[in-house]
């Protein structure tokens, strides 16, 4: 042990010290190890004033992976059940929204944000609402029959999708739809030599809203008890007299809207949409979850902070490289801790 | 003989081995039985895909290891034949070192892969290899200096396979059999329909490659059904069934499983050096796009799992179907154009979901797919026969 060596020399020089405490760190609180080493490593190679505006734009990007993916790793905690469809959700939500948008097109194109609101919430209300109904008949029709055999949850979610990304097609047809991104949210605020997009403000506030919401519910509720239990023991909770299908149905449920309320904010940021978006965004979703640790969701929280941040700095130090970046991590994490982040479930 | 090139494993089944022998017959004759470039086009695919849905099967279907990095591989080494025959010019040892190159990456790749993710679960493989495959895609089309980007390659192939070659300079003559019994169906005298069904089939280098398709199809569906039948093969079924117990008998799972996708990745990119040199063109849709991997996921399920059988159904049907599916929806929506959404549903172009749908429901009531559904009503027939058989013995007996 180092504890008399420490004795002997009171004073050692302070980068030893230093890198002692990052190593307590990495192994303890590997999340803030990770968000720390992602965020100041770029710090060498970009100007401050840069990297202070990549930062805030990639915790956005971050943020809105983060609304996108908790309801898939939620699912998998809690009852193992691999949705791949999931990111159909995201297409549909994306879709919706430029739906209702564009209904409201009138409150959309108002110069103030009050009356822009007016347009705004309908729509992310209509994707909430249609997407938790469609997860409802997802559950039932497509997860319900094959609880119990990954592969054929695989097959199964990957047929459904499919058949959404098609339905999707159907209605709104195949050539890419643009979306309207409300005038309140289009410019950008200016604080000295940065420009921040206000729209990239507003996903900061509300992913950090969602995620505050579900810790509250996860720690400080009953439901929350249930399912932090469910994660760990899915038996025992049954045992105890809980029906946890129902839970998980609600869980999914929720996830599913997520996900479309994440697709709708997206929508507005890319401000043109296709139906292979879920499939694309999908990746990125399951890169999180892997790294986070399925299961968790503060795991699944820094992970998609951290996925945003290297999306970004990458994609400025490296342009060619953005789109592998987030992969390149998935397999650094891997190797470091093959369980991800913060491990929930045994695997 | 044939119990010991078939390794054992029949097809148990008259129907499904009539099926297998008229696709057998159908692809060796390939060419002198069907007229035109569509046709002579979708069988050199189907020799393509028989190999590629066959490795695939041997994932999913005997070890349980679902991969979305399969044509990954096959990408991998139709690049690699495409680019080799680009830096050293059309020649055969180019073409060797493209097909050895295109293997060796792949073996590389699979390895890693899989010491890395399958150690902890496997399900983990399903998401990694998503992950990584879109990867792959996103570094073929950034670096378009290398690989042309979204335009592709151009493949030159040795002239031997090219379509100025001539084997001999007397043509043969082929005879077209679905538009004979087409035409005598239709009520045309026989003897004029048996005079006009027959064309000239030009001895030349596509030829040539077709019969190269042909036979390592052939022969490598052959080598897998040997595989799959030895006692590694037992191994990666008896994972399949209960991994916790095949590690208590003292086998490495992690090594079986990863050597499963190492041959299924060296095998996949086999054919698609052999794609390359097929189509003489290469791009990132036709290779390596997730579209492509789902088409290969409907070609194994709805053939059936687990049987390599299914890989031969799985790719003729489908293939044949991506054509005459849209035509028959092209009809449907014809006779629904008074609806406009009913209309919009049968719309040709909107076939996948239709297969979509076939899909899900072939997993939900025929996990077994084709081939598991026609061995099933073989045994019942056979079951129902034995107890007739045992009755009338017990009433001759009384």
């Amino acid at each position: 042990m180092t504890a008399p060596n420490q004795d002997i020399q009171p004073k050692r020089n302070l980068a030893a010290r230093l890198l002692q405490g990052l190593q307590r760190l990495q192994q303890r609180q590997p999340h803030y190890f990770l968000l720390l080493l992602i965020t100041l490593v770029p710090l060498l190679f970009i100007r401050p004033d840069i990297w202070l505006m990549l930062t805030i734009s990639g915790a956005a990007m971050g943020l809105l992976i983060f609304i996108m993916a908790s309801g898939m790793t939620l699912t998998f905690g809690l009852m193992s059940v691999l949705n791949l469809g999931h990111g159909a959700f995201i297409a549909v939500g994306a879709y919706l929204g430029a739906a209702v948008l564009a209904f409201f097109g009138g409150k959309a194109a108002a110069a103030s944000l009050v009356a822009n609101l007016g347009a705004i919430v309908p729509a992310l209300l209509a994707a909430l609402l249609v997407a938790g109904a469609l997860g409802l008949v997802f559950e039932r029709l497509i997860i319900r029959p094959v609880y119990d055999s990954h592969p054929k949850q695989i097959l199964v979610t990957v047929g459904g999708a499919i058949i959404i990304e098609q339905l999707i097609q159907v209605i709104w047809g195949a050539s890419p739809l643009p979306v309207i991104r409300p005038q309140g949210l289009a410019g950008a605020i200016v604080i000295g030599d940065m420009t921040i997009e206000r729209f990239r403000l507003l996903a900061v506030v509300l992913g950090l809203a969602i995620y505050w919401v579900m810790l509250r519910v996860i720690h400080h509720t009953k439901v929350g008890i249930l399912i932090r239990a469910g994660v760990e023991s899915t038996e025992m909770v049954e045992v105890l007299g809980y029906r946890i299908r129902l839970l998980f149905m609600a869980v999914f449920v929720v996830g599913s809207a997520l996900a479309a309320f994440g697709g709708v904010l997206w929508g507005m940021y890319q401000e043109l949409i296709t139906a292979q978006i879920g499939a694309q965004l999908m990746v990125l979703v399951i890169v999180v979850i892997i790294i986070g640790g399925l299961g968790s969701v503060t795991g699944c929280f820094f992970a998609s902070i951290c996925v945003g941040l290297l999306n970004l700095y990458v994609g400025y130090l490296i342009p060619p490289l953005a789109g592998v970046a987030a992969v390149g991590l998935l397999v650094a994490v891997l190797m470091w801790r093959p369980q991800g982040l913060i491990p929930v479930i045994r695997v | 003989m044939l119990r010991a090139l078939l390794s054992d494993d029949l097809p148990r089944s008259r129907l499904l081995a009539a099926i297998l022998l008229a696709i057998l017959i159908g692809l060796a004759g390939g060419p002198f039985l069907f007229e035109g470039s569509v046709a002579f086009r979708t069988m050199s695919m189907i020799c393509i895909f028989i190999i590629v849905v066959a490795s695939y099967d041997m994932l999913i279907g005997y070890t349980a290891v679902v991969s979305f990095a399969h044509m990954m591989f096959f990408g991998l080494g139709a690049y690699s034949m495409a680019i080799l025959l680009r830096e050293l010019g059309p020649t055969w040892p180019a073409a060797a070192a493209g097909l050895l190159v295109g293997q060796a990456l792949s073996l590389l790749l699979a390895l890693l892969l899989g010491l890395l993710s399958l150690r902890v679960r496997a399900i983990f493989f399903a998401l990694v290899t998503l992950a990584v495959a879109y990867s792959f895609l996103q570094l073929l089309t950034q670096f378009y200096h290398f690989t042309g980007g979204e335009d592709g390659v151009r493949v030159r192939t040795p002239a031997e396979l090219g379509p100025a070659f001539r084997l001999a300079e007397s043509p043969w003559q082929g005879f077209n059999l679905f538009g004979f019994i087409g035409k005598v169906l239709s009520g045309e005298p026989v003897d004029e329909a048996w005079e006009q069904s027959f064309f000239t089939v030009r001895l030349t280098g596509r030829l040539l490659m077709y019969y190269l398709l042909f036979g390592s199809s052939l022969l490598l569906f052959l080598l897998m059904l040997r595989m799959m039948n030895s006692p590694f093969g037992r191994i990666l079924q008896a994972i399949r069934e209960n991994e916790f117990r095949v590690e208590a008998l003292g086998y490495r799972t992690v090594l079986y499983r990863t050597a499963s996708v190492v041959f299924a990745a060296c095998f996949t990119a086999f054919a698609g050096a052999l794609f390359a040199l097929s189509t003489r063109y290469v791009n990132p849709e036709t290779t390596v796009s997730f579209d492509l991997m789902v088409f290969v996921l409907l070609m194994t399920v709805i053939g059936g799992m687990g049987t390599l059988y299914g890989a031969v159904i799985g790719a003729s049907l489908f293939l044949i179907a991506e054509n005459y599916l849209q035509d028959l929806l092209r009809l449907l929506s014809g006779w629904a154009e008074g609806l406009p959404l009913l209309a919009a549903l049968f719309h040709p172009s909107h076939w996948l979901l239709w297969f979509g749908l076939l899909f899900v429901a072939s997993v939900y009531f025929f996990p077994q797919g084709v081939v598991g559904q026609l061995r099933l009503w073989a045994a019942r027939r056979h079951r129902r026969r034995a107890a007739g058989a045992y009755r009338q013995a017990m009433d001759g007996s009384n």
